[in-house]
């Protein structure tokens, strides 16, 4: 089935719901940089919510604010009505916001396996000492962790490179695996930063069937990044445009492309 | 006495010391795995972790009760490390780290003579630096007992680590860590127990490193140096593995005892002190990641 077909098919698993994350007049600083001036808008659940914009319009910086790298100067973030404040990376890991990063951020050392084995970090509870003496809750969560991995691996077709140390994978491998490590912590949203920067065609059309197929598997939310308005435009639900850290456009990708702001931005305007 | 168990004796000899070599290694390599950085306080850590032992035990505590103290003691070093280095340095490179555990050792040096003095201290751990006599009735062969204690306690503590830092949870999370700060957080991964849990536990092994070594050659300032001897044998084992480590560290013990007693005397004597050094400088120039360290990958 076409990509486009999947999305505006009835059939969708999870349909669209109400907003699961909201930000409001979001403004963040650095020193007398603005990265980010008052953006406000809302990913809905199980939706694929795009963020574009030109180099430099401060889609990361969105993106690290809602991952709690950066705390905004200004704004709110609301999070299944929940209002966080001051959130970091490991809250927002632990209230279920997983990611990935432009430029590939996996354990280099360690092979695929592992890797993904880390992403289930907050689906194991056993502690320190139970870990140590491998007391039974201990043993039990490594085992269930290591089926929920498999399916993972199985799901984004890397049965056979999962021994390998990721370093030696060529990128588009390391970016699928990256991908499977976000997902292993059953993430309700995702974040993916450029997940489709850097690959050759193929390497984009897998990439772009994984995410729809996450999203329609596992139900996730996602929120991606793309500097590429083609692909983006095929695959997302909605679109958030960015330029110079100011909001641009939003709406869905007929709407975002028949935009004129959107469309000066991309292609400039004669001053 | 026969050739024979002459040069067993020997070798027996170098492969219990290895074992202690390879106990102070261990330090280091908790520490690397962790932050991928190598600890300078290493050193001092067994050195301020003994002294304090030998002090609560003159400040009249038995050593049933010491042990123990001290053992809280290093955690809670292990903790300020976390809390008063590490944290403030999260996301720095790892040379950072480097110089951070560089001022780290002149401070725990420091604090240690300020509280406890610099007198050369006598650690009575009741295990006599003496050989076996049963084992020299049997064989003529003078084993220490004092080296065969080092050397099963070593066992017991490495096997006991090398179960835990494989692969689990624990395992997975210091190496993480070590690899991305950034990503080991996304995925809720916390640096700062992590860290504390790694320092603490490098801590308790500086303990009974040091204890082992105080009970041998005297609780003072020149522990700090038995850190030295560690260098090489973290060169051979490669830095990021417990069972590597090991290994190398029976290599040095052997090699060091065998070089200085057999080859040793075409050369004037004395060889002990480096040839570990030239062994890990062969290592470097063939292997090196070590024997078991992991393969350095660079994609060029």
């Amino acid at each position: 089935m076409n990509i486009s077909a999947i999305l505006q098919s009835s059939q969708r698993a999870f349909p669209v719901g109400a907003p699961i994350l909201e930000l409001d007049s979001i403004s963040l600083r650095f020193g007398g940089v603005k990265a980010l001036t008052n953006i406000s808008f809302n990913v809905l659940e199980h939706e694929v919510r795009a963020i574009i914009g030109p180099n430099g319009a401060g889609k990361s910086s969105m993106l690290n604010v809602i991952n709690g790298v950066y705390v905004p100067q200004e704004g709110s973030i609301t999070l299944r009505g929940e209002r966080l404040a001051g959130m970091r990376p490991t809250d927002a890991a632990r209230r279920g916001i997983a990611r990935t990063f432009q430029n590939i951020a996996l354990f280099k050392g360690m092979s695929v396996l592992d890797n993904i084995m880390a992403g289930r970090n907050l689906r194991m509870h056993a502690g320190f000492l139970e870990v140590a003496l491998q007391l039974p809750r201990a043993r039990r969560e490594e085992s269930e962790s290591r089926a929920a991995v498999e399916e993972i691996i199985e799901f984004l077709e890397i049965e056979h490179i999962r021994k390998t140390p990721v370093a030696r994978l060529p990128y588009g491998l390391q970016k699928r695996v990256e991908l499977g490590r976000a997902l292993a912590a059953e993430p309700n949203i995702l974040l993916l930063d450029e997940p489709m920067a850097g690959m050759n065609i193929e390497e984009k059309q897998d990439m772009c069937r994984f995410i729809l197929d996450v999203n329609d598997h596992y139900g996730t939310t996602i929120v991606l990044i793309e500097h590429d308005m083609g692909v983006v435009m095929d695959i997302s639900d909605r679109v958030v445009v960015l330029d110079y850290g100011k909001k641009i456009g939003d709406g869905t990708p007929e709407e975002v492309r028949s935009d004129q702001n959107v469309i000066d931005a991309y292609l400039g305007v004669p001053h | 006495m026969p050739d024979f168990w002459f040069f067993i004796e020997v070798l027996v000899g170098g492969l219990l010391s290895g074992t202690m070599y390879a106990l102070v290694a261990l330090g280091f390599v908790l520490i690397y795995k962790a932050s991928s950085v190598f600890n300078f306080a290493q050193g001092a850590m067994v050195f301020f972790a003994v002294l304090s032992f030998v002090g609560f035990m003159e400040l009249g505590l038995p050593f049933w009760a010491a042990l123990p103290v001290t053992v809280g003691l290093m955690i809670l070093v292990g903790m300020g490390t976390e809390r008063f280095v590490l944290r403030p340095l999260v996301n720095q490179s790892e040379d950072t780290l480097l110089m951070a555990t560089i001022g780290l050792a002149f401070v725990i040096e420091g604090v240690a003579q300020l509280a406890w003095g610099v007198d050369v201290r006598r650690l009575d751990l009741g295990i006599r630096d003496e050989p076996i006599n049963w084992v020299m009735d049997a064989t003529g062969m003078l084993v220490s007992q004092l080296d065969v204690t080092a050397a099963v306690v070593a066992g017991i503590m490495v096997a006991a680590l090398a179960l835990l830092f494989s692969h689990t949870k624990v395992g997975r999370g210091l190496r993480a860590v070590a690899d991305d700060h950034a990503a080991a957080l996304s995925i809720g991964i916390p640096l700062k127990h992590i860290w504390m849990l790694v320092w603490a536990t490098a801590g308790v092994v500086a303990l009974v490193a040091g204890m082992l070594w105080g009970a041998r050659s005297g609780v003072q300032f020149a522990l700090v140096w038995v850190a030295l001897k560690a260098l090489p044998v973290l060169i051979i084992g490669g830095f990021t593995s417990v069972p590597g480590v090991i290994l190398a560290g029976l290599i040095v013990g052997a090699v060091e005892k065998i070089g200085e007693v057999f080859i040793g005397p075409f050369f004037g004597g004395g060889i002990e002190g480096w040839a570990p050094y030239v062994l890990a400088v062969l290592f470097l120039l063939i292997r090196p990641e070590g024997l078991f360290g992991e393969k350095i990958i660079r994609r060029v």
